[in-house]
């Protein structure tokens, strides 16, 4: 035991005396929660529109003030003929730009009807959608209040609700994602990392020549990277709470408990890499390009899987992230308990013995 | 004191597939001996150095190092020989101080054990100012010495020397085989494989390895008189000449 704890001190030396190491262990998992909370969101907020009102009466300035009141838009600019929406568009001075037809109210009043058109630059495809849904729905809901006392036979009237994320915000989607990815990279790619690099340097013959049994070599190299990770854990779920407000609904013990697990998944990863793999940039390349582009590819993390064709939905089911970020968002945003997630925390629990079978069945070749 | 072996090795034989990297070697090593095992590369001399410290299982034969069987109690040879590799490996992040509790601690050496050898080395290899500062910058000399000095910080009955002199100046070496000396006159069995050809004349004994097979043993002197060689170096020429 206490050889052990001489292990565990030298890996902790090296982690704290290596810079590198140390942004990718901590400064990482900070800027990447702070990044996909703040910057990469797919909210729209205070988006620039221009208005072209041929009426100008009394209707289209209501639905204008309510559009301009809402946080969503800010009007930028009236414009007065066609061919100046080309323009404004050219300049990307605006998103989108709405267009009341001429004799607006007269049109509504006497023939119960009046076009309003919706143009939007569609360069970005999801926010020219989420503009279109905004406007139509703030006009729906002025559509509304005008109906309040006509009674109108047959009328079928959506009412919907968005459950788990009633606001729609995009960082409650990115934290579990994000989680996922930190603690994959930090587990699998860190220690993969750490232990070729005792291959590199002639170390990892000297540990083998001692007293020290193989596993306790590779456990002691692990050990450290697992206190490191459950603390990332933590900084990124308290980063989430107090930062961007994200409840955790369900249990933080089970929450606890499935990160762990996860992180004993990544950690078999990744000494199944460094058992492949004779040089630290062989593993930095096979942690990358093997283990992080296809998790956060097909994960489900930034493309959602239902929308893949199909035989990428096929391959994501052996991705190990893929089934974290399904417990995580159940834990964090709906709240559930395992009688729900048993199915994928027993899915990680196999892959995790598969991977540390098949490490220690290479190691043993090696060995040999 | 020299008169029992603490290495006995009969028909030891490593297969990988087809290949046979090690064909049937048998000698034994006398205690506080310095045993040189020489061959070119790829001659196999690796290859029956890991089957020695436990770190590759022979396909057959027989072999007792420290007096334990290599295939049926290889982690007792393990806590009773040192080893030192020709990367003088040592954590160059750490420093010499370090280093040397880190590798003490594995082997089990108390505290109090791990800082009384501490001292010795100190004052021994003159350690005193470099002491706290970190292996990585110190020059390749250093690096071996300090490597050789935690090869032997838990008084191994046999420490095993993989190319130990590789790289350094022939000062250098020449400090290092005195280090050698000493140890082997305080009864360390040495067991160093080499291929500087003069290095082999320090050697009490040597063994000359050939595609898989020993196929010279004894004293360098004698070995010279038998192929009518003026030095090592034509010892061997004439023996690898031979075999292809």
């Amino acid at each position: 035991m206490k050889r052990f704890i001489g292990f565990i001190k030298k890996e902790f030396y090296h982690i704290f005396r290596d810079k590198r190491s140390l942004f990718i262990l901590f400064g990482m998992p900070v800027a990447q929660i702070l990044l996909f909370g703040f910057a990469i969101t797919n909210e729209i907020n205070n988006v620039d529109i221009a208005i072209f009102d041929k009426s100008n009466d009394a209707t289209t300035q209501e639905i204008i003030h309510k559009i301009s009141a809402s946080k969503y838009f800010s009007i930028k600019q009236h414009i007065t003929n066609e061919a100046e929406i080309e323009t404004v568009f050219q300049k990307g001075k605006v998103l989108a730009v709405l267009v009341f037809e001429k004799d607006f109210k007269k049109n509504l009043t006497k023939e119960n009807s009046a076009k309003v058109h919706i143009i939007t630059d569609a360069t970005d495809p999801n926010t020219a959608n989420s503009i279109t849904n905004y406007i139509s729905a703030i006009i729906g809901s002025y559509k509304m209040e005008i109906n309040k006392n006509v009674n109108l036979e047959y009328q079928i009237e959506t009412k919907s609700r968005m459950v788990y994320n009633p606001e729609l915000k995009s960082v409650f989607m990115f934290v579990p994602g994000v989680m996922t990815i930190i603690l994959m990279l930090v587990s699998a790619m860190m220690t993969s990392i750490s232990i070729t690099r005792e291959k590199e340097l002639g170390t990892m013959e000297i540990l083998l020549v001692s007293p020290l049994k193989p596993f306790q070599v590779i456990v002691g190299k692990v050990i450290p990277y697992i206190f490191l990770s459950i603390i990332n854990a933590i900084v990124i779920v308290l980063l989430s709470i107090f930062i961007f407000k994200m409840p955790i609904q369900g249990s933080l013990f089970l929450l606890a408990l499935e990160s762990v697990l996860f992180i004993i998944t990544s950690l078999s990863l990744g000494i199944l890499i460094s058992t492949v793999s004779a040089t630290q940039q062989t593993a930095m390349m096979i942690s990358l390009m093997g283990l992080m582009l296809p998790t956060i590819l097909l994960s489900g993390f930034i493309f959602p899987i239902s929308s893949m064709p199909l035989p990428l939905q096929i391959i994501s089911n052996i991705i190990p992230a893929k089934w974290f970020i399904i417990i995580l968002k159940g834990i964090m945003l709906k709240g559930v308990g395992l009688a729900f997630i048993w199915k994928e925390t027993l899915i990680l629990a196999g892959m995790t013995l598969f991977f540390i079978a098949l490490s220690i069945k290479k190691y043993k070749i090696r060995l040999e | 004191m020299k008169n029992y072996n603490v290495i006995e090795v009969e028909n030891l034989t490593k297969k990988f597939g087809d290949f046979t990297a090690v064909n049937s070697i048998s000698f034994e090593v006398k205690k506080g001996e310095i045993f040189g095992f020489l061959g070119a590369n790829g001659a196999g001399k690796t290859t029956a150095m890991k089957m020695l410290i436990g770190i590759a299982k022979p396909t057959s034969g027989k072999a007792q190092v420290a007096g334990f069987d290599v295939f049926t109690h290889p982690e007792d040879i393990k806590k009773n020989i040192g080893y030192m590799s020709q990367k003088f490996a040592l954590y160059d992040d750490l420093t010499v101080k370090e280093n040397i509790t880190f590798f003490g601690g594995i082997y089990g050496l108390s505290r109090a054990k791990i800082k009384e050898k501490r001292c010795e080395l100190v004052e021994e290899l003159g350690l005193g100012d470099i002491v706290n500062e970190l292996v990585g910058s110190l020059p390749l000399g250093w690096k071996q010495k300090i490597s050789f000095s935690i090869a032997l910080l838990h008084s191994p009955t046999i420490v095993f020397l993989d190319e130990p002199t590789g790289g350094v100046d022939p000062i250098t070496r020449r400090q290092f085989w005195e280090m050698i000396y000493k140890s082997a006159n305080n009864g360390t069995t040495i067991f160093v494989t080499t291929h500087y050809m003069d290095e082999a004349e320090y050697c009490d004994r040597v063994s000359i390895m050939v595609d898989g097979k020993i196929e010279a043993l004894d004293t360098p002197k004698n070995l010279k008189e038998k192929y009518n060689a003026d030095n090592m170096n034509d010892v061997f020429l004439k023996l690898a000449r031979n075999s292809s």
